[in-house]
């Protein structure tokens, strides 16, 4: 369980978390929705101590991340895997490398069973014949599942994904979110997505929270979302142009 | 008058800070060389970049630099009719001074820049936000085998430059003004001591430490965007140089 409370959050006088709270129940997945540039990835980095809240308390099963540096932190980095926005890989290694890259820095296993190991996770994502490419010769979809291939690698038991299917077509989107759905049904791992991709994403979420300034306006099963009254909520779901939520 | 009080206290404040997180990082890559020195194999490809890859550049500024210190040597000697000389003015330029500054300079321009922009980019791609997050430390993958080549690569480069530079010197002096051969040999062979092949050696050691720092800090640290990494980068040539310079006086007067 991962636990969210009141977090602040600035960066010079833009204040971008407001108060946030959020619990994250264990092995399910959880979806935050909500407008662009609201801190959805200030929150994702939060929860894996990239950043520090200005007050507030994150707590992951159990154990308190305020404050932590060095190897009390890593111990607690140990449970996650994270895709990034942009994927994130290592533009100097082949798409082999960056996936068994984990397992060589984290794991005592050798050769043959790293090399077992990546082209299996390589498969399972639906990538064959790539990993002696290098990642910019790769699409912006394919990016992304190797970068959930390297997420996954090592079995973590939270998996935070920051927008995994932004900027790809309606096909690579839906083999992505089907992707999250069979690997988290293989290994049960607790899942947070950073997502924009409405309706999309209530298919396999099963909690969706909506954050809108700076703070969580409601939480909920996706069809409670759906069916909300809140007139941002319904706004945000129904891409409407009238409403609370102004982006000019 | 209150905006220009604050100004200067903003800047004050900020200068102070950003030299503080730089006395930290070069502490913490310290530590990390003691404790993670980071795989070998990676060290040896940072000394083939750093060292061999400037090979060219360093050959090609010590054997103009030697042949100018031949002519301008020679032209300020032969006012005092010891042209027999040469050879030990040209060494000792080169040796306690030149070639420590000169290969230093040579390697910021060439491999520092290169530093910066190659962990700026890291920076702004978020890949050192995703080592991190896999609970590996960034430092043991980008800074310490920078840090390790570059101290070992310099002073090898210094040498190269010095023992290039003298034959500059040389072929000038010797070839097309004329001086003895074996005076120019011999005078250097009896002036230049120990004491002035250390100090070099030691100030190419501090020279390679300075390009890794400030060359690994400013891309760490690189603000946002290839704007972000274009300004680094530039002021990683800029400051490395002028601390270089800064470092080379106060380290030559204990060294005297």
């Amino acid at each position: 369980m991962i636990i969210l409370h009141d977090i602040h959050k600035s960066f010079g006088i833009q204040k971008v978390l407001d108060g946030f709270s959020l619990d994250i129940p264990t092995g399910r997945i959880t979806a935050i929705i909500g407008p662009s540039g609201e801190g959805k990835s200030v929150l994702l980095k939060h929860i894996i101590g990239l950043l520090q809240p200005d007050s507030g308390m994150i707590k992951v099963d159990g154990e308190s991340i305020l404050g932590l540096r060095g190897s009390p932190l890593n111990r607690i980095r140990e449970k996650f895997g994270m895709l990034f926005q942009n994927a994130a890989l290592f533009d100097s290694m082949t798409v082999f490398e960056n996936v068994a890259f984990p397992l060589q820095e984290k794991t005592t296993l050798g050769k043959a069973e790293i090399r077992k190991r990546v082209l299996s996770v390589l498969e399972n994502v639906g990538l064959k014949n790539v990993e002696h490419k290098f990642p910019d010769e790769l699409s912006g979809g394919m990016k992304k599942r190797v970068g959930l291939a390297r997420a996954v690698v090592l079995s973590p038991k939270i998996i935070l994904f920051d927008e995994p299917t932004t900027g790809l077509d309606p096909i690579s989107t839906r083999t992505i979110h089907n992707l999250i759905r069979e690997t988290h049904a293989k290994f049960g791992f607790t899942a947070v997505i950073v997502s924009h991709e409405i309706p999309e994403i209530f298919d396999i979420a099963h909690n969706v929270a909506m954050l809108f300034r700076g703070r969580i306006l409601q939480q909920g099963t996706p069809d409670e979302i759906m069916n909300s009254t809140h007139p941002a909520v319904k706004q945000f779901i129904n891409g409407s142009l009238d409403g609370p939520i102004h982006m000019m | 008058m209150c905006v220009l009080v604050q100004a200067i206290g903003h800047f004050t404040i900020g200068y102070v800070r950003d030299l503080g997180r730089m006395g930290r990082f070069l502490l913490k890559s310290f530590y990390m060389i003691a404790c993670h020195p980071g795989n070998p194999r990676t060290i040896l490809k940072q000394m083939r970049f750093i060292g061999t890859k400037s090979l060219f550049v360093v050959v090609l500024t010590a054997a103009f630099t030697g042949m100018v210190l031949g002519l301008q040597g020679y032209y300020s000697l032969a006012k005092f009719g010891s042209e027999g000389m040469l050879g030990t003015a040209v060494a000792l330029s080169l040796i306690r001074e030149l070639g420590p500054v000169l290969s230093a300079l040579m390697v910021t321009g060439r491999a520092g820049s290169a530093i910066t922009a190659e962990i700026g980019i890291m920076r702004i791609s978020e890949q050192i936000d995703a080592l991190e997050t896999m609970a590996l430390d960034p430092f043991k993958y980008l800074v310490t085998p920078k840090f390790i080549a570059a101290v070992i690569s310099l002073p090898l480069l210094c040498a190269i430059f010095d023992v290039v530079g003298i034959y500059g010197g040389w072929l000038v002096g010797v070839k097309l003004l004329g001086v003895n051969p074996g005076a120019y040999f011999y005078e250097m062979e009896k002036s230049v001591v120990w004491r002035d092949i250390y100090s070099g050696i030691i100030k190419s050691l501090s020279f390679g430490m300075i390009i890794a720092w400030v060359g690994c800090y400013k891309g760490y640290f690189a603000g946002h965007g290839a704007e972000g990494v274009s300004r680094a980068t530039t002021e990683s040539v800029v400051l490395t140089s002028i601390t270089i310079l800064i470092w080379d006086y106060f380290l030559t007067s204990i060294l005297l």
